[in-house]
């Protein structure tokens, strides 16, 4: 997604803003920044400004986890790819997210939650020892501040092209306004602001597809359009899975099941500190469980704003969106055009700018998620644990703010230097990939197995990334590799990644098993509230049905089955 | 207000909906009055009308349900 900016930096203006649209997107600056001046008084202590005075309800802890996700970046480039490849996307909603979802609810939160960790890397910290931790947190807090750059950057490459606005402007106002939400107000100014960025979301992008379905004449007539203008195996999930050459995505169903819906989608969604921390400012266990099953509910319907109107632009835009390289050579659309393209065709003044309002708030909000997660890492992983162990409750706030400050100002930096080398985009993607998948390898031996020791996962943990970045070389060397790594040399990005992400697993697991059984674990009296079997998870019998969140995971569950079944 | 004296979430929301419903109403009213000339797709639904009053009432419904002087 990321060469979504990249494509649209020689299209022509898209859209032009009138006055009440101006005044809609300077009101939400306004009040987000509002917010945050409000909050600044409830953020003195590190309990505060890090994980917002651990006090948020499920339903603000869940909406925020998935806001912090919901970037306009993947709101755009999931439109596009739906254009591309139809209903297909749909899968990094579905079985991309959801089983990953309700396992972090039901299964890992309770371990995350009870070990009072304040970050993933400090459960490693407790689970596994001072180097497990330092790895993951150097790794994590580097990428996630080159990540934040490049988002900025293709931010303003999309206002550039959508609204002509100056890509300094849109840099300089959006990371200023960040900056200032979450130095003041921390960790609960930013989920305030993703939770009010998740409504605005879908306030402003939920006109397209009921605009769309009226002038299509409802899904069936849609399916006919798309099959006219494209394939008929556009708007089928699984039943063109069975081969590689028969659905338009040159995918297999063991390729989505095992390698998304598996591992990569279990690595983000229950190691990524970027989702993860949202939950652990839930304000009790409980809560901590509910918030990504009400994630999960949500995120089942995201493909209604995002994969819909893909498939809407294929079956109503007069004219025929192409990739990138086509689309600049004969000055037309391309695929990432998809979504502004339908705003602007439905949506007159007042609807435009709540529209372009929400492509903002979701670059806003997944920068916002980025430094605050940022923060915390540099704060309690790298500060305290590596450079100050002994310092005031208050001198880590302090340096709390000052990193999301300096976070933000090397987001900067990285995106002036992604202006001028744009290559950058894809390896800081691709380094992002390599740490993830290993990561989930670590934890859950961590968190389900009191065998592992703190050897095993270090080693585990340094082998899976090691090889997952040795992977990655020995392709880019020599190409022909590609068929070894993902077992086809006619393998595109997206599936190369996807095995590289399952062997850098499988490696993680087979290196943490194998030191961990010729190392000396810990004794069990150190791995309470740490490890399944050595905790005792507070029973919910006396809860009544509806308040458990086993209950709620089962009618997701239902409902995410159904949904599959009806799109097969 | 909630009982920790600070003001919830869901009234920043109510207002913000409260607000662009308004705006997005009332641009969709003058569009009534003033049709543009060049019109968008399916402009005789006057999406910006009903989308704007859905938004304000639900904004409107928020802001007193949230209000921080309510007890």
């Amino acid at each position: 997604m990321m060469n979504l900016g990249m494509a649209m930096i020689t299209a022509d203006r898209l859209v032009r803003l009138a006055p009440v649209d101006l005044v809609i997107v300077v009101f939400y600056f306004v009040l987000v920044l509002a917010i945050g001046f409000y909050l600044k008084g409830r953020s003195n202590t590190g309990e505060d400004f890090f994980l917002a005075g651990r006090e948020m309800t499920a339903w603000i802890a869940g909406l925020s986890f998935l806001s912090a996700n919901l970037g306009a970046l993947e709101l755009m480039g999931w439109a596009a790819a739906s254009y591309q490849y139809g209903i297909l996307a749909a899968h990094w909603y579905w079985i991309g997210a959801i089983p990953a979802m309700l396992f972090l609810g039901l299964v890992m939160m309770p371990f995350y939650y009870i070990s009072k960790t304040h970050s993933v890397p400090g459960y490693l910290k407790l689970r596994f020892g001072e180097a497990s931790r330092a790895l993951s947190a150097i790794c994590f807090a580097f990428m996630t501040v080159l990540m934040s750059g490049i988002n900025m950057y293709a931010m303003a490459l999309v206002m550039k092209v959508v609204l002509g606005w100056d890509i300094n402007f849109s840099i300089w106002v959006s990371s200023i306004t960040v900056a200032v939400y979450v130095t003041l107000g921390g960790l609960r100014s930013a989920i305030f602001n993703e939770v009010l960025q998740f409504i605005l979301i879908w306030a402003g992008a939920l006109v397209i597809p009921v605009m769309g379905l009226i002038e299509a004449g409802g899904w069936k007539a849609l399916q006919l359009k798309v099959a006219q203008n494209a394939s008929v195996e556009y708007t089928h999930l699984w039943s063109t899975l069975g081969s590689f050459k028969d659905n338009p995505m040159g995918i297999h169903w063991t390729g989505i099941v095992f390698g998304l819906g598996f591992v990569i989608s279990f690595a983000y969604w229950t190691t990524d500190f970027l989702v993860v921390q949202r939950v652990l400012a839930a304000k009790d266990l409980r809560a901590a469980k509910m918030a990504p099953i009400i994630g999960a509910a949500f995120k089942m319907f995201v493909p209604f704003i995002v994969i819909l109107p893909g498939l809407l632009g294929l079956a109503v835009l007069p004219m025929k969106l192409t990739g990138e390289a086509a689309a600049v050579a004969s000055g037309g659309h391309s695929y990432n055009e998809v979504l502004p393209l339908m705003l602007a065709r439905y949506c007159g003044p007042g609807l435009l700018g709540l529209g372009i309002t929400a492509l903002i708030a979701g670059f806003m909000s997944g920068m916002a998620g980025n430094v605050s997660a940022f923060s915390t890492v540099w704060t309690y992983d790298i500060y305290k644990a590596l450079i100050k162990k002994t310092a005031t409750d208050a001198h880590y706030v302090l340096m709390g703010r000052w990193s999301t400050f300096v976070g933000v100002l090397i987001s900067i930096l990285t995106a002036y230097l992604v202006m001028q080398f744009l290559s950058i985009m894809d390896y800081v993607q691709a380094l992002f990939s390599f740490f993830v998948a290993p990561l989930f390898g670590t934890v859950i031996l961590g968190m389900l197995w009191k065998r592992a020791t703190a050897a095993g996962g270090f080693w585990g943990l340094l082998a899976g990334t090691v090889s997952s970045v040795g992977m990655w070389a020995w392709v880019k060397v020599d190409p022909t590799a590609l068929r070894y790594v993902a077992l086809s040399s006619d393998a595109k990005d997206m599936a190369e990644n996807m095995y590289r992400g399952l062997w850098s697993w499988i490696l993680c697991v087979v290196v943490t098993v194998a030191v961990s059984m010729v190392t000396k674990p810990k004794p069990e009296s150190e791995l309470v509230g740490l490890v399944y079997g050595a905790t005792e998870i507070p029973s919910e019998a006396e809860v009544p049905l509806y308040q458990k969140p086993v209950f709620w995971a089962v009618i997701v569950t239902i409902v995410f089955i159904a949904l599959n079944i009806i799109f097969w | 207000m909630r009982s920790d004296g600070t003001i919830s979430i869901w009234f920043f929301i109510g207002v913000s909906l409260l607000v662009n419903g308004v705006l997005i109403f009332l641009a969709g009213l003058y569009q009534l009055s003033h049709p543009p000339a060049v019109k968008v797709v399916l402009y005789d639904l006057h999406a910006s009308v009903w989308w704007g009053a859905i938004l304000l009432i639900i904004g409107l419904i928020y802001c007193i349900r949230y209000n921080p002087n309510r007890a």
